[in-house]
C-alpha cells in the first residue's frame, strides 16, 4: 500500500497542479504534496518490517503477462525516502525562483518524482521500462523549457542519449522475456531466465548502455556537464540526486542478478572505465571556472567509484554503494543549494568573479564547509562510510583481477576530490572580498534551515550509520546470491 | 460482408447527394451518417448478423480478423471525417464526390483484408488506387497537385501491371487463383513460383512505399491535398498491409525461407530511408511523408515474423499510426504555414491543439503510455519471438530514435520557441475531436488488453 501511495500521491497532485492558475497557489500544493509523500515514506520506513506494507500487486497486462508489482526491499526504499526527503528540500530551497508558467513545472517537477518512485519499486521488467522513461519524459520538458541559454540543444542530446540507451535495453527486455519460463516480465521469471553465455554476453551490454548514459560512466557522461550547467537548479538537483540513482539501480536490481556470467567477465573492463573516468572528471574538475560544471564532474567522479564498487561483487561494496548512493544524493543536493544561493545572491557562479564570501556570510560558509568535507569523504561524514565500505570490498573482490589497481587509481580521485574542493572553498569562500561580494549578506532563516536538514543528515549518517546497514543486509545478500557464478560455473563443467 | 456492399452502396448514394442537395452541410452530415451507419453494420457482422446472403463462392472470407480490422478502418474513417471534413471543402466543388470516392475506396480495403483469390486482390488494389488517383488531382488549379496525380497514376499503373504479371506466373505454377489452395510446398524449385512471388511482392511494396520502391511517396504525400494525404497515409496504407500480410501468410509461408531475408532487408532499409531523409525535411508535412514510409518499414516488421503476435502488432500498428497521423494532418489543414518554424510558439497561442500535437508525436515516436509504444513493441516481440533476426530488431530501435529527432523538433519548436500564429482557428467540435483521439491512443497505450478483448470476444 505504502509503494502505492508513494507513486500515486506525486502523481495526482502533480496532474492536479497542470489546473491551477495562481502561482503561491501551485507552490503551496506542490510542497504540500512533496511533504505528504515524505511523510508516507517516513511511515514507511517506521513499519518496514511489517509484512506486505510495502508489496502491492496488480493486474496489467494480462496477455503479456506483465503486472503492475511493486515491492519495496532495502535498496528501493532507501532511495524512495531519499526521492521523498529532497523533493521538500528542493521546492523550499527554489522557492523564491521565478518562472514562467510555474504551474507546469511543478505539474512536471512530481510526475518527475512519480516516475522515479516507480523505477525503485517496479518488480516487472516492463512496469520498471515504463517508469524509466516517464521520469525522463517530464525532465525534459523543464529542462528545455526553463532553463539557460542553450538549454534547447543540450537536453535534446542527454534524450536522445538516454532514449537510445533505454530502447535498447527495450530489445534486452523483450528478448530475455522470451528466454524466461512461461513467458513473464517477472523479476524472479528474469532471475531464472538461464540465459546462455553467448546471449548474455551481448544482452548485457544492451542493458549496460542504458544504465551507464543514465548513471553515467566514462565515456558515456558527455550529455551531463552541459545539461547540469543548462538546467534549472531546481531539475539539476533532482538530475544529480535522484535520476542518477536510476542507473545504479538498475545495475544492482537488473544487470548483476539477470546476466551474471558476463557482468563477471566484463566487470573488470567496466571498473577500470569508471576508474578512469574518476580521475579524468577529477582532473576536469580541477580547472572548471564554473561551480555548477565543477559539481557536476565531480558528480561523474564519485559515481564512477560507486559503480567501480558495484562490480567487485562484494557484500561490503555492495553495502556501500548503497549507502553512498543515499549520501551522495544528500550531498549533492547540499551543493546544489549552496551554489544556487550564491547564484541568486551574486548573479553568477564563476568562481574567479568570487571571494571572501565567509567574512559576508559566516553561517553559509560554515554549512558549505562540512558539505565540502562529506563531499571528500572525511571521517564523521556520510560518505566515509560509504567510501570506506567500498574500497573496502573492491580490494577483498573474489571476482576482480585488478583490485589493487582499480583501488589505487580510484584513491587518487579521492585525492584529487579534496584539490578540487578545497580549492572551490578557497577561492569562493575565503580571502579577500571584491566589488561584487562586497554587498553580500548572510542566508536568512528557511535557508538555514535547509541546510541545517542535509547537514544533519550528513551527521547522523556519519557518526551512526548501522540502522542502515542492517537495512541493506539482506538486499545486498539476495543480490550476491542471485549473481554469484561459481555454482553455475561448476555446473557448467559438469 | 455487410461493410463492402454498403459501402459501396454509399459511395453510389454521395455521388447522387451531389445534385439532390444545394449546400454543403447535408451532404457532410450523410457522409458522416453513412460511416457511422457503416460501422454499425461491420461490427453486427462481426457479431454473426448479416444483412446480406451472397454466395462468394469461396473468393472471400470475412475471418475475424479481417472484420475487426475492417471496424479500426471505417472507425478511423468516421474520425477522419469528423475533424477533416469541412477542409475538404478548400480542396475544389466537387465536395460530395471526394466522399463517393472514400467510400469506393473503403470498398476496396475490404476487399483486400478478405480475398482468398488473388484476382479480388487485384481487383481491390484496383479499386483502391484508381479514387486515389483522381482524389491526388482534386485540387484542379494547383499544379503540384497535378504533377502528383500524375505521377502517382503512371508508377501505379506500372505497379499494377507487375502485379498482374505475378498473379498470372503463379496461376501458371500452381494452376489456380485460390490461396488456400495452391500447396506450393511441392513446388520448392519452381521458378515460375518465385518468379511470380517476387512480383507480387514489389507491386505490393510499392503500394505501402517500401523503400526502394517509395520515390513516388514524398511527392504525392506533399503535392495532394492535405486532407487527402491524410487519408492515403494512414487507412489506405494500413489497408493495403492487411492484405498483403494475409497474402504473405497463407499464400507463401511454406516458401518463407526464401523470401523472409528479403523482407527483412526491405524493412531495413526502408527504417534507413525514411528516418535518415525526415531528419533532413524542412516542412513538417514533407517529413511526415518520410515518417510515414518509416513507419511502413516498422509495420514490415509483421512480415518478418509472421505469427500470432505479428498479427495482433499489425493491428495496433494501424491504430496508433491512423490515429496520431490523422490527428496531426488535421492540425496542418489549418495552419497557413507547413514548416517546422510555422510550428514556432504554437504552445503560447494554441495551449490545448499543442498539446495534442505534443501527445501524437510522442505517440509516433514510440514514447511509454502511448499507443505508438505498444504498436511498436508488439511489432519488436514478434520478430524477436520469430528468431534469428536480432539485427533488425536492434537497427529498428537504433532508427526509432532517430525518428524520435523529427518528432521532438516540433514539439520543441512548439513549447520552447516563439514565433507568429499559424494556426486558422479551429471549432469547439473539432477540439473536442482531437482530445477524443488524445484520449484514445493514452487509452490504447494503457490497457491494450481491452482492445485484444474486443477482437477474441
Amino acid at each position: 500500500m505504502i509503494a502505492l501511495l508513494l507513486i500515486l500521491v506525486p502523481l495526482v497532485s502533480g496532474l492536479a497542479a497542470f489546473l491551477m492558475k495562481k502561482e503561491e497557489q501551485v507552490r503551496t500544493w506542490s510542497l504540500l504534496a512533496a511533504i505528504i509523500t515524505f511523510i508516507i515514506s517516513i511511515l514507511g520506513v517506521a513499519v518496514y518490517t511489517a509484512p506486505g506494507c510495502w508489496t502491492f500487486r496488480a493486474g496489467w497486462m494480462g496477455s503479456l503477462n506483465s503486472s503492475f508489482s511493486l515491492k519495496g526491499d532495502g535498496m528501493g526504499i532507501m532511495l524512495c525516502l531519499l526521492t521523498a526527503l529532497s523533493y521538500p528540500v528542493i521546492f523550499l530551497s527554489t522557492w523564491t525562483t521565478a518562472y514562467k508558467k510555474v504551474h507546469n513545472f511543478f505539474g512536471l517537477m512530481l510526475l518527475t518524482q512519480a516516475g522515479l518512485m516507480g523505477v525503485f519499486l517496479a518488480m516487472d521488467a516492463l512496469l520498471f521500462y515504463f517508469f524509466w522513461e516517464l521520469a525522463l519524459i517530464p525532465i525534459y520538458f523543464i529542462c528545455s523549457q526553463w532553463g539557460g541559454e542553450k538549454r534547447i540543444a543540450v537536453t535534446f542530446k542527454f534524450f536522445i542519449y538516454t532514449f537510445i540507451g533505454s530502447l535498447l535495453m527495450l530489445v534486452g527486455i523483450l528478448y530475455v522475456y522470451s528466454r524466461t519460463p512461461g513467458h513473464s516480465f517477472d523479476i524472479t521469471a528474469f532471475y531464472q531466465a538461464g540465459l546462455s553465455l553467448k546471449e548474455q554476453s551481448w544482452l548485457f551490454w544492451l542493458f549496460f548502455v542504458a544504465f551507464a548514459v543514465k548513471m553515467p560512466v566514462f565515456p558515456f557522461h558527455t550529455w551531463q556537464p552541459d545539461t547540469y550547467q543548462q538546467s534549472p537548479t531546481a531539475a539539476t538537483m533532482v538530475l544529480s540526486a535522484l535520476m542518477v540513482k536510476m542507473g545504479l539501480l538498475g545495475v544492482l536490481r537488473w544487470l548483476l542478478p539477470v546476466f551474471p556470467f558476463a557482468s563477471y567477465l566484463n566487470g573488470d573492463t567496466i571498473s577500470l572505465l569508471a576508474v578512469t573516468g574518476i580521475v579524468y572528471a577529477s582532473l576536469i574538475a580541477m580547472r572548471q571556472d564554473d561551480m555548477k560544471r565543477l559539481v557536476a564532474y565531480s558528480s561523474i567522479a564519485h559515481i564512477g567509484l560507486m559503480c567501480a564498487a558495484v562490480f567487485a561483487e562484494d557484500k561490503s561494496a555492495l553495502q556501500g554503494t548503497m549507502i553512498q548512493m543515499f549520501s551522495h544524493g544528500i550531498n549533492i543536493l547540499g551543493m546544489w543549494i549552496v551554489v544556487e544561493i550564491i547564484e541568486r545572491k551574486f548573479g553568477t557562479v564563476k568562481i574567479s568573479a568570487l571571494g571572501g564570501i565567509a567574512q559576508k556570510a559566516p553561517v553559509l560558509t560554515f554549512f558549505f564547509v562540512i558539505i565540502a568535507f562529506a563531499n571528500i569523504a572525511l571521517p564523521l561524514t556520510n560518505a566515509f562510510i560509504g567510501e570506506f565500505l567500498m574500497f573496502r570490498g573492491i580490494l577483498a573482490s573474489r571476482v576482480s583481477e585488478h583490485g589493487v589497481l582499480i583501488m589505487a587509481t580510484a584513491g587518487l580521485g579521492i585525492i584529487l576530490g579534496a584539490v578540487y574542493t578545497l580549492r572551490l572553498g578557497r577561492k569562493v569562500f575565503f580571502g579577500e572580498t571584491n566589488a561584487l561580494t562586497e554587498k553580500g549578506s548572510d542566508i536568512v532563516f528557511h535557508e538555514r534551515a535547509i541546510l541545517a536538514i542535509i547537514v544533519g543528515a550528513i551527521l547522523i549518517l556519519g557518526i551512526y550509520p548501522q540502522p542502515f546497514l542492517n537495512a541493506l543486509d539482506h538486499i545486498s545478500q539476495s543480490i550476491l546470491k542471485n549473481s554469484d557464478v561459481l555454482p553455475m560455473l561448476m555446473k557448467q563443467k559438469h | 460482408m455487410n461493410a463492402v456492399l454498403l459501402s459501396g452502396l454509399l459511395g453510389v448514394v454521395m455521388m447522387f447527394a451531389s445534385f439532390l442537395f444545394r449546400t454543403k452541410a447535408p451532404v457532410r452530415i450523410l457522409a458522416i451518417l453513412g460511416m457511422a451507419v457503416l460501422l454499425v453494420a461491420n461490427v453486427l457482422d462481426t457479431k454473426g448478423i448479416h444483412f446480406f446472403h451472397v454466395n462468394t463462392t469461396g473468393f472471400l472470407s470475412f475471418t475475424g480478423y479481417a472484420l475487426f480490422f475492417n471496424t479500426i478502418v471505417i472507425a478511423c474513417t468516421l474520425i477522419f471525417f469528423l475533424i477533416s471534413s469541412k477542409d475538404m471543402q478548400k480542396v475544389g466543388n466537387h465536395y460530395a464526390e471526394y466522399f463517393a470516392l472514400i467510400f469506393f475506396i473503403l470498398t476496396g480495403i475490404f476487399l483486400v483484408t478478405a480475398f482468398t483469390n488473388l484476382l479480388i486482390l487485384f481487383i481491390g488494389i484496383e479499386i483502391i488506387s484508381i479514387p486515389l488517383y483522381i482524389l491526388t488531382g482534386s485540387a484542379k488549379k494547383d499544379l503540384k497537385s497535378n504533377e502528383a496525380a500524375l505521377k502517382y497514376f503512371l508508377m501505379g499503373a506500372f505497379s499494377t501491371g507487375v502485379m498482374l504479371m505475378g498473379i498470372a506466373l503463379i496461376y501458371g505454377a500452381t494452376g489456380t487463383f485460390d490461396i488456400t489452395k495452391m500447396n506450393i510446398a511441392g513446388l520448392l524449385k519452381s521458378n515460375l513460383l518465385t518468379a511470380g512471388m517476387l512480383m507480387l511482392l514489389f507491386s505490393m511494396c510499392f503500394k505501402v512505399s517500401i523503400a526502394p520502391f517509395h520515390f513516388w511517396t514524398p511527392d504525392v504525400y506533399d503535392g495532394a491535398p492535405n486532407v487527402f494525404t491524410s487519408f492515403m497515409a494512414t487507412i489506405v496504407k494500413v489497408g493495403i498491409f492487411v492484405g498483403f500480410l494475409h497474402l504473405f501468410y497463407t499464400a507463401f509461408d511454406a516458401i518463407a525461407l526464401q523470401w523472409k531475408i528479403w523482407m527483412a532487408v526491405l524493412a531495413a532499409l526502408t527504417l534507413l530511408v525514411g528516418n535518415i531523409t525526415a531528419v533532413f525535411q524542412q516542412s513538417v508535412k514533407r517529413m511526415l511523408a518520410y515518417s510515414s514510409i518509416s513507419q511502413a518499414g516498422f509495420m514490415l516488421f509483421a512480415l518478418v515474423a509472421m505469427n500470432e503476435t505479428a498479427h495482433e502488432g499489425l493491428l495496433l500498428y494501424a491504430i496508433a499510426y491512423c490515429l496520431a497521423t490523422i490527428g496531426v494532418f488535421g492540425i496542418i489543414s489549418k495552419m497557413t504555414d507547413y514548416s517546422f518554424d510555422g510550428f514556432n510558439g504554437l504552445a503560447g497561442h494554441q495551449p490545448l491543439v499543442a498539446l495534442c500535437v505534443a501527445i501524437f508525436m510522442l505517440s509516433l515516436a514510440g514514447i511509454p503510455l502511448s499507443a505508438g509504444f505498444l504498436a511498436k513493441f508488439y511489432m519488436l516481440k514478434a520478430v524477436i519471438q520469430a528468431g534469428g533476426y536480432m539485427w533488425l530488431v536492434i537497427f529498428g530501435v537504433l532508427m526509432a530514435a532517430v525518428s524520435a529527432y523529427y518528432y521532438f523538433r516540433v514539439i520543441q519548436a512548439m513549447y520552447f520557441k516563439e514565433g507568429p500564429n499559424h494556426f486558422s482557428g479551429i471549432s469547439a467540435f473539432e477540439k473536442c475531436v482531437l482530445v477524443g483521439i488524445c484520449v484514445l491512443i493514452v487509452f490504447t497505450g494503457l490497457f491494450p488488453n481491452i482492445i485484444f478483448g474486443w477482437m477474441y470476444f
